[in-house]
């Protein structure tokens, strides 16, 4: 996992729908929260009770500094603790794909959290497509902005991989919001063919649900 | 500037404190111990920095290790040249900030500056209680400072801070008095001391029994066992730095020499380091003192006294800031991410961070920007919500 503090135009990504998405007064657990900015204004206008973890030591001073509450560790080990359907919401928000165990980390988030927000990097963006295409070389973009051998980004993926794996596993879909970053870092609503046209996926989970199916 | 008499102060320092002492318990009130053995009166050294405010609020616990004392910080008199213990930390402006903070420190039972201890009198039989001083443990330590902070008039603290066995301290007052402690700071702690730790405590212990001037702990008034306490502190620090840190420090230089004297003289300058730092520690700390210390420490079990560390934390509440450093091998890192965890499954709010640091265990000591910055935000927002 990287620490996802120095970059923040690609961490704002999808947050007006985030906290859009979040009810008043949730638990709410941000998994890979870097500098807190969104945990923060969660607490702000939803009065979330917030909690954290971030992989920086950096990351947690800078939570400290915002009154958030945040462990500095690794989310690939360390949510076994948690208690099933602990949180009303849990957060992987630009995270999945740098994680070492992707599975383990769906698998304990559905667990844990009543609903889980999974926002990631599409893959299958057109723009992505063609680089590889036309070029014939790694992505490196707005989205991606690391080159190969520096990328924390180990596990991307697609929209429509997620879906599927979504289904194969059995975690309800409660919505899917997938979007593009416009200008101020407002996100736009992808309409069609988002698989192809959306910068952004992003997916609700039910896992109470599921943890009742289950 | 401030003046102590003899150095001119900085600004950010307390200046001139005095220990204060508080006597409770006095029979037949006494104060029952977990050992079930009786003690009273007890009488605590404590000092205060700082104003406590209206709402009474801002009182902050600082909870020292194995050699502290109440002398947290400032200087005791005009010709005082060392600081309190917690000096770095503690001042106005600095990490507990005393402009807006009210801090006090106390010396724990069986300590041995100004705190009723194995060195005091037993009003039973008019001389030094030596052995005959009950086992204390962290527990007591803490129902001892309960009562004087009940004293001070304090409803709620703040926070409790210490490293070490202060945080071990600061985890036993979330536990034993989960409605007073709004906050706490547990720093390179444990919620019980590694088999590792028990085995050199003991070593400490052990060569304090062989000095044949301990005399099963009735030195008081004659030859006190100064090779042994001395012995005892030189292995204990050797704990508290990394391997690293000593390497930076000393390397294998020499102290006096370019060369061997093929003898058996001190000649490596981390030798002469030891035994400084044993010889310092002789003239303020008593023998005993260090044997019934270790042994509170070494008996610390939150699983073992509760079952579970889940258990033991079931009626806290208090928010957490836990630190740890990388380079502290006595008290590594993973026992900390172990209290982490059982509070987070509890649901209790903790703030966490591992901080990279190449000077081992006694880091929290020291002029750490990191482990200031992070108190200190932590503290801040804690007065917003509590104070």
């Amino acid at each position: 996992m990287k620490s996802m503090v120095d970059n923040p135009a690609e961490i704002r990504a999808g947050y007006d729908i985030i906290i859009e998405e979040i009810p008043l007064r949730s638990r709410v657990l941000d998994l890979g929260c870097g500098d807190g900015v969104l945990l923060h204004t969660l607490q702000r206008i939803k009065m979330i009770d917030g909690y954290g973890v971030e992989l920086s030591a950096e990351g947690v001073s800078v939570c400290l500094e915002k009154g958030l509450y945040c462990y500095q560790g690794d989310i690939d080990d360390g949510l076994a603790d948690y208690k099933s359907n602990s949180f009303d919401y849990v957060i992987l928000n630009q995270t999945l794909q740098s994680t070492k165990k992707p599975e383990y980390v769906l698998a304990e988030i559905m667990r844990i959290g009543k609903n889980a927000i999974i926002s990631f990097p599409n893959f299958g963006y057109y723009r992505i497509r063609m680089q590889l295409l036309l070029k014939g070389t790694m992505p490196k973009n707005r989205l991606l902005p690391y080159e190969w051998y520096e990328s924390p980004n180990i596990h991307l993926l697609t929209i429509r991989d997620f879906r599927r794996y979504c289904r194969g596993r059995g975690y309800p879909v409660k919505r899917e919001r997938h979007f593009n970053v416009g200008d101020g870092g407002v996100s736009l609503p992808s309409v069609a063919a988002s698989n192809l046209f959306a910068q952004y996926g992003m997916f609700i989970l039910d896992g109470e649900k599921y943890s009742g199916l289950s | 500037m401030k003046t102590n008499g003899i150095l001119e102060l900085p600004d950010d320092s307390v200046g001139i404190v005095q220990t204060e002492y508080y006597t409770f318990a006095a029979p037949p009130e006494e104060m029952r111990l977990v050992s079930g053995r009786m003690l009273g009166p007890v009488t605590l050294a404590y000092e205060t920095y700082g104003k406590l405010n209206g709402r009474r609020s801002n009182a902050v616990l600082l909870l020292h290790a194995l050699s502290g004392s109440a002398h947290a910080a400032g200087f005791n008199s005009a010709d005082d040249l060392y600081p309190g213990w917690w000096d770095l930390y503690v001042g106005p402006g600095k990490t507990f900030d005393t402009n807006k903070y009210f801090i006090i420190c106390s010396n724990v039972i069986g300590g041995c500056t100004g705190s009723t201890g194995p060195a005091s009198i037993d009003p039973g039989s008019g001389s030094e209680y030596g052995l005959s001083f009950p086992i204390v443990t962290i527990q007591d330590m803490v129902n001892a400072q309960y009562r004087l902070v009940r004293h001070l008039g304090i409803e709620r603290l703040l926070a409790v801070a210490g490293g070490s066995m202060g945080g071990m301290q600061a985890l036993q007052w979330c536990i034993s008095y989960p409605d007073m402690v709004a906050s706490a700071i547990p720093i390179a702690t444990s919620a019980s001391l590694s088999a590792q730790g028990i085995a050199f405590n003991e070593v400490g212990r052990q060569a304090i029994f062989r000095d044949p001037n301990w005399k099963g702990g009735d030195y008081y008034g004659k030859t006190k066992p100064e090779a042994g306490l001395g012995l005892a502190r030189m292995i204990g620090h050797i704990t508290y730095m990394s391997e690293r840190l000593m390497h930076e420090k000393f390397g294998r230089r020499l102290q006096n020499a370019d060369l061997f004297g093929f003898n058996f003289e001190s000649e490596f300058m981390v030798e002469s380091y030891l035994h400084h730092q044993g010889i310092k520690f002789v003239n303020r700390f008593d023998a005993n003192s260090y044997l019934y210390i270790t042994k509170a420490i070494d008996y610390f079990d939150l699983k073992a006294d509760y079952g579970s560390l889940a258990a033991a934390f079931e009626k806290v509440t208090a928010d957490f800031l836990i630190i740890s450093y990388t380079s502290d091998w006595l008290y590594p890192s993973e026992q900390s991410r172990e209290i982490v965890r059982a509070l987070r499954a509890g649901g209790i709010h903790v703030g966490y961070t591992e901080i990279e640091s190449d000077t081992g265990h006694d880091t929290f000591l020291l002029d750490d920007r990191q482990t200031q910055r992070n108190i200190s935000n932590f503290l801040r927002s804690q007065f917003e919500k509590h104070g």
